[in-house]
């Protein structure tokens, strides 16, 4: 692995064509915008030295100039089709980073649109949210996000409505090579407001090499309930940053399924703050690595009123040589009693070559908590493997089968039929030694 | 439980465990730091200040040979190189290296000693008042002890026994002198002078510790211990230990450290180095109680220390053991380098912070050879305003194949200012590894005290019970003299933590 970063990447080139999008939206918008590129040549690159970024070599990514994309791409309907949910929900669909009305649709009891339209269209809900749940943070992926800020999917569920389907955000890349796209997200629950959102990110082709850079935002009121599922199956030369922010409010809930399948370097950063008493959230992650694939996943959640509660749960199926990381970080205030807080990160490693970097924190400045963390790192466990062998079955056969009861774990809790369904046959295929 | 008791002979049976430490817990009920005095004794000190210069006269005092202060310089310029880590969660006011002192010794007449009487009474009253018997004829403790004070060794003893089995065990200095081909052989083996900013401080001014060398084969007749103590004000102390256990070799040693009441700061960057060849065994175990400073956090040792043991050979093991109790800060973590095949690393350490006190501590264990395996348990205890950091790494080198790893890091919260913070990093390099880690951070639970007191048992001793309960996992693994001192020491430490 090379130890040092690449030396003297120009930072100019990350924030080219950026006067594009500078004067469009309301003021406040632009004021992001600027902030946010005075922001990106604030902050350092990252480098293995910075302790965020210590087992996370993104070089390929510093090393190449992506474009904006130019012109819109022709997909029609049936291209499109393995890739959609059916069913009578919202939908909002992008391709290259551009909304596409044509395959996106509105339903009854929540407002979906994109976000673009939507600063415009309902600017007082906006407003009070956008760009405020990313505290600062140091990740100059996110500032450069924020500075090209244009487009992404809006959802709002007003007070104490139920949006019973969920609403699909699909993302959709064609094989556009050395392109950037900025999705950035925004979801809203007011209090007492339920919903279930479907963030996934997909290539057409499985061969191109693009870069995503996406943030959602996401405020969840009091009593609110949110299950966020983000699903990133991304072409296996692609690149995907992401930062997800979440502010849960008191006795709200966040819920997360994040399920990395496919794309060369994956980072996916979600940061929850449990900003009221009795609030609760649980992160579920998965992450199937093969080839030389990187795949991270920093998880952080703040504690910072009394009596909440957390859980986060990754597992890891880690081949060939590829490498993973996670971090899980739970941090509770001095204010915070009472609160109760899990954390459990498991790696299966099927290849000798493969690695895995783990890293669980806890930083606890209340004393009346409970707070417990846990990580493992190994194989499927002989003793399992001869159960199978006594049974008249093949050792490749075995480790199969329990690869997939491993993974599927995570799979299995998600709700939502068609969604659980297509992942179950995609970690099936992809570990079961049985033809399907 | 350890084997010291066959181990010693002479031991007297002291009624039961728990007869023993009820007893000795009720002995330091309402005491607080009992070795904060200073001893009135004449010594020989240094200018504060730290150049070439001091380094080659210090080097001169101690008579040094030509390559062992050429290695010195090349340490300090490397140092200056080095900046101070920042990474530590602690802190603390700037440290001016240039106002410290680099030695202090008690003066004496004579330059070898060849018994103990020799040695200057007001010394040995010293070491007495911290029980510390150095009078072999008392023979009270059966161990051999080797005394540091501020910066020289003044006395070892049972050399005479030791050296019929051809163990080695003397001061640093006198090592030099007797066998410098094993010096130079392991010195700065284990941690290079350019490992890290105070190791590299360290081996560039360092002024004595213990030696100690376990010919081939040979089971240690009796447990060694080092005892240091700071006396003199604005001095820092650097000793540095060194222990080879030969092919076969096996070792108990243990480590114990006092200093005065000072209002000001004084600093402690010591070098510890293991070196386990085939089949050898070290257990190394410290009882760590210098001065944590007053309640408001003025004063106390910064102990910035660099520990690390190599298990070169195969079946080797090395076991560190510590209690941790008095700093005002600590940074430090012991070490396990495991080289050889089914070589075993092991840490077991309880960390108390009570008042101000801060300390950031834990363990590496780097897996490189096949089979190898480690075990950490890790018991913080923070009170009063007190800060407690668990830092761990957890490395399985690609052909360390079947590497095992058990870590289970506790935490335990006295009170609503202190805080817990465990940083442990997991890094794995092949697949027929196993690696286990198990955190958890609680609060005295309301249940268990209610019991006690239901039964008539007051809150503090209640709680002393519960702590010690909960730090049983890593007494077990101290020998029981120790044992009993770090139970009182627990008591001491988190006295007044309850209103």
């Amino acid at each position: 692995m090379p130890e040092v970063q690449e030396q003297g990447v120009d930072k100019a080139r990350f924030l080219e064509g950026v006067e594009r999008f500078r004067e469009t939206g309301p003021a406040w918008a632009r004021a992001i915008r600027a902030k946010s590129a005075t922001r990106f040549n604030e902050l350092e690159l990252p480098n293995r030295k910075m302790e965020d970024w210590r087992f996370t070599n993104i070089a390929p990514i510093l090393r190449t100039p992506f474009n904006l994309v130019a012109g819109e791409a022709a997909v029609d309907v049936s291209t499109l089709a393995p890739f959609r949910y059916g069913g009578g929900v919202a939908e909002l669909v992008f391709i290259d980073g551009q909304f596409a009305p044509q395959f996106s649709r509105a339903a009854e009891g929540v407002t979906s649109l994109n976000l673009s339209e939507a600063l415009t269209s309902h600017e007082v809900l906006i407003e009070p949210h956008l760009g405020r749940y990313l505290n600062g943070t140091p990740n100059p992926f996110a500032a450069l996000n924020s500075a090209f800020l244009a487009d992404g999917a809006f959802v709002h569920v007003a007070k104490d409505a139920a949006f019973a389907g969920p609403i699909y955000v699909l993302y959709v890349n064609t094989k556009r090579d050395n392109t950037v796209t900025y999705p950035r997200n925004l979801i809203v629950l007011e209090s007492g407001a339920k919903a279930d959102v479907v963030e996934s990110h997909v290539a057409l082709d499985g061969a191109s090499r693009y870069l995503t850079n996406s943030i959602t935002e996401v405020a969840v009121g009091e009593n609110a309930a949110l299950h966020l599922y983000k699903l990133i199956h991304e072409s296996g030369e692609a690149y995907h940053l992401a930062t997800t922010k979440v502010r849960v409010d008191r006795g709200g809930s966040f819920k997360s399924h994040a399920i990395s399948q496919s794309g060369k370097i994956i980072r996916n950063e979600i940061g929850v703050q449990l900003d009221g008493e009795g609030a609760h959230t649980s992160l579920h992650g998965l992450y199937m690595t093969s080839g030389d694939q990187l795949v991270d996943n920093p998880t952080a959640i703040e504690h910072a009123k009394p009596h909440c509660t957390s859980w986060i749960g990754y597992k890891g199926v880690l081949d060939d040589k590829s490498h993973a990381v996670f971090s899980g970080k739970v941090y509770v205030h001095r204010v915070a009693q009472k609160t109760d807080s899990n954390q459990l990160n498991q790696n299966m490693v099927l290849s000798d070559k493969a690695t895995i970097d783990t890293k669980p924190l806890l930083e606890i400045f209340a004393d009346d908590v409970k707070c417990t963390h846990g990580a493992t790192v190994g194989r499927p466990p002989e003793e399992l493997v001869f159960y199978f062998r006594t049974r008249g079955m093949s050792e490749a056969m075995a480790l199969g089968m329990l690869t997939y009861g491993f993974a599927d774990e995570v799979v299995n809790q998600i709700e939502i039929d068609p969604v659980r369904t297509r992942l179950e046959q995609f970690v099936f295929n992809k570990y079961s030694p049985i033809p399907a | 439980m350890s084997t010291t008791k066959d181990t010693i002979p002479g031991a007297e049976y002291t009624g039961t465990r728990v007869e023993q430490s009820t007893r000795e817990i009720e002995e330091m009920a309402n005491q607080s730091y009992k070795y904060g005095w200073a001893t009135e004794i004449e010594s020989e000190t240094f200018e504060p200040g730290l150049n070439e210069d001091i380094i080659a006269r210090l080097s001169a005092k101690k008579e040094e040979p030509a390559w062992l202060l050429d290695w010195r310089i090349k340490a300090f310029r490397q140092w200056q190189t080095l900046t101070e880590p920042t990474w530590p969660n602690v802190s603390y006011p700037k440290i001016d290296y240039q106002s410290q002192r680099y030695y202090s010794a008690p003066k004496r007449e004579k330059k070898q000693l060849s018994s103990l009487d020799e040695v200057d009474k007001e010394l040995l009253e010293t070491f007495e008042k911290l029980g510390i018997p150095l009078d072999e004829q008392k023979r009270l403790a059966g161990v051999a002890v080797d005394a540091v004070f501020d910066s020289v060794s003044v006395a070892t003893t049972h050399k005479e026994i030791l050296k019929k089995k051809g163990i080695i065990f003397c001061s640093f200095s006198e090592a030099v002198h007797e066998c410098p081909e094993l010096i130079q052989k392991y010195l700065g083996s284990v941690v290079p002078a350019n490992d890290n900013f105070f190791a590299a401080l360290n081996s560039a001014v360092f002024s004595d510790g213990s030696f100690c060398y376990i010919p081939k084969g040979v089971k240690c007749p009796m447990d060694l211990s080092t005892y240091f103590r700071i006396n003199a004000a604005e001095t820092g102390q650097f000793e540095r230990t060194l222990i080879i256990s030969d092919e076969g070799a096996y070792v108990n040693y243990l480590e114990g450290c006092t200093a005065p009441m000072r209002d000001e700061n004084q600093l402690h960057a010591a070098v510890v180095e293991l070196v386990a060849l085939d089949n050898a065994t070290i257990n190394y175990s410290t009882v760590q109680n210098w001065y944590a400073g007053d309640k408001t956090g003025k004063g106390g040792i910064y102990n910035f220390v660099t520990k690390r043991g190599k298990c070169q050979g195969v079946n080797s093991r090395i076991s560190w053991t510590q209690v941790e109790t008095g700093s005002a800060i600590t940074w430090k973590y012991p070490s396990c380098l495991l080289m050889g095949d089914n070589s075993v690393g092991e840490f077991y350490s309880v960390a108390v912070s009570n008042n101000y006190q801060q300390a950031d501590t834990g363990t590496k264990m780097i897996h490189m050879g096949r089979n190898t395996k480690s075990t950490i348990i890790s018991k913080t205890i923070s009170a009063g305003h007190g800060n407690n950091s668990y830092r761990g790494q957890v490395m399985v080198m690609p052909k360390a194949a079947n590497a095992r790893n058990y870590t289970q890091c506790d935490s335990l919260l006295i009170g609503n200012q202190c805080g817990a913070h465990t940083f442990p990093y997991i890094e794995v390099r092949n697949n027929t590894s196993s690696v286990e880690h198990e955190a958890s951070t609680s609060k005295i639970s309301e249940d268990q005290l209610f019991y006690c007191k239901q039964r008539g048992i007051g809150t503090e001793d209640a709680i002393s019970m519960v702590v010690n309960g909960f730090c049983k996992e890593v007494f077990d693994h101290l020998p029981m003299e120790f044992a009993v001192e770090a139970s009182n020491l627990l008591k001491v430490s988190l006295e007044g933590s309850v209103g």
